[in-house]
């Protein structure tokens, strides 16, 4: 069962969660054997920036140990081999352009996507 | 009666905090009085959905004490939803994500919640006919 | 050629997402997919003829069945004779039903 995740939602509890918990999913479930493909559209588009990053947030005397490093999650996925689409228009729209992004990512444009839902057996929407 | 079928949904929403969860908790409530074997994978704060430590409370603007107020519980509605399933001869598998669990502290739930992994979900998606994830935003 | 249960949750008045969402619907009907638009929730308000109204009629018009959630319409005093044209009131339970047919189902 193929499956296509069209990630939409940015930034939502990533430092709580020194990651972004859709982008985790889709690894745990890689390593569960799916066969997966991601798109990355709208505000999550972003992941893609290489240059993004934070210092460990500290409150008090606790500091944290491990951020997030969306952009290493997202190439960790093309490492694996799962095909990661990004939809150019919502780069363009915000500001974006290839070399600011990591590599072994495929543009589509938003035109495309219907064309590449059909190349797969469900699409989940996150 | 319609054909036997096995649906999985996936949550991330907490309780008390979007709409969402009550349409989810209708989807499911519907599926389970037709029968159908339902598999929930509740995912972040979703693990709350099935939390024992819930409480009711009254409510001095409605001027309501605690019983007249009967303020819904989403975990009596995930009992109620298991109960539903199983008269009507289908079953409710909830599964918390365990290490979202574990994060949040959430350990106590309800009777009939088990814990498990992404890899139940995928087993879960890949075994049923179909999946529903309602993401958060 | 496959069945599409696209299900929105989201206005356009809070969000711009959805205008992304009723574009892939379009797109995916415009390919030869049958699509069911299913509006609940905060997704219902465009449903009700006003400033956001046009992207729904649109679509309507073009191929898609749009639906709207009874529910979530009563629950914001939506009647039915104030729905654009094109639009029709539906039970939740209609979204079981294309689950359980395996519809392709997203959620927005």
């Amino acid at each position: 069962m193929k499956t296509l995740n069209i990630i939409e939602t940015a930034y939502r509890a990533t430092l709580e969660e020194q990651d972004d918990p859709v982008v985790w999913i889709i690894h745990a479930m890689k390593g569960a054997g799916a066969e997966q493909g991601v798109v990355l559209r709208a505000n999550a588009v972003n992941y893609a920036v290489k240059a993004q990053g934070v210092p460990p947030l500290a409150f008090g005397a606790r500091r944290q140990q491990q951020g997030p490093h969306l952009a290493e999650a997202v190439g960790g996925l093309v490492g694996k081999g799962v095909a990661v689409y990004v939809v150019s228009d919502d780069l363009t729209e915000r500001g974006l352009q290839g070399e600011e992004l990591i590599g072994g990512l495929k543009p589509v444009r938003k035109t495309d996507l219907p064309a590449l839902c059909s190349g797969y057996d469900r699409v989940w929407h996150w | 009666m319609k054909g036997k079928k096995t649906l999985t949904f996936l949550l991330m929403d907490a309780p008390f905090e979007n709409a969402r969860t009550t349409t989810a908790l209708r989807l499911i409530d519907i599926a389970a009085r037709r029968g159908y074997d339902i598999n929930v994978f509740a995912y972040e704060g979703a693990v709350y959905l099935p939390f024992a430590a819930q409480k009711q409370h009254a409510n001095a603007v409605h001027g309501h004490d605690v019983v007249q107020e009967d303020h819904p519980l989403p975990r009596e509605w995930v009992e109620a939803v298991v109960q539903e399933a199983a008269k009507n001869g289908g079953r409710v598998d909830w599964v918390n994500c365990g290490l979202c669990v574990d994060e949040r502290g959430a350990t106590d739930a309800v009777a009939g919640v088990r814990r498990g992994s992404p890899a139940d979900f995928w087993k879960m998606a890949t075994s049923s006919d179909n999946t529903l994830v309602i993401a958060t935003k | 050629m496959a069945d599409y249960l696209m299900i929105e949750s989201r206005d356009p008045f809070d969000s711009s997402d959805v205008a992304n969402f009723l574009a892939l619907a379009e797109g995916l009907s415009k390919a030869g997919n049958a699509v069911t638009l299913f509006l609940v929730q905060n997704g219902v308000l465009p449903a009700r003829h006003g400033a956001r109204s046009a992207p729904l009629a649109v679509l309507a018009a073009n191929g898609v069945e749009v639906l709207a959630d009874s529910f979530s319409l009563s629950e914001r005093g939506i009647s039915a004779n104030r729905l654009i044209p094109g639009i029709k009131a539906a039970p939740l339970d209609l979204v079981v039903d294309r689950l359980a047919a395996g519809c392709r189902a997203l959620w927005h």
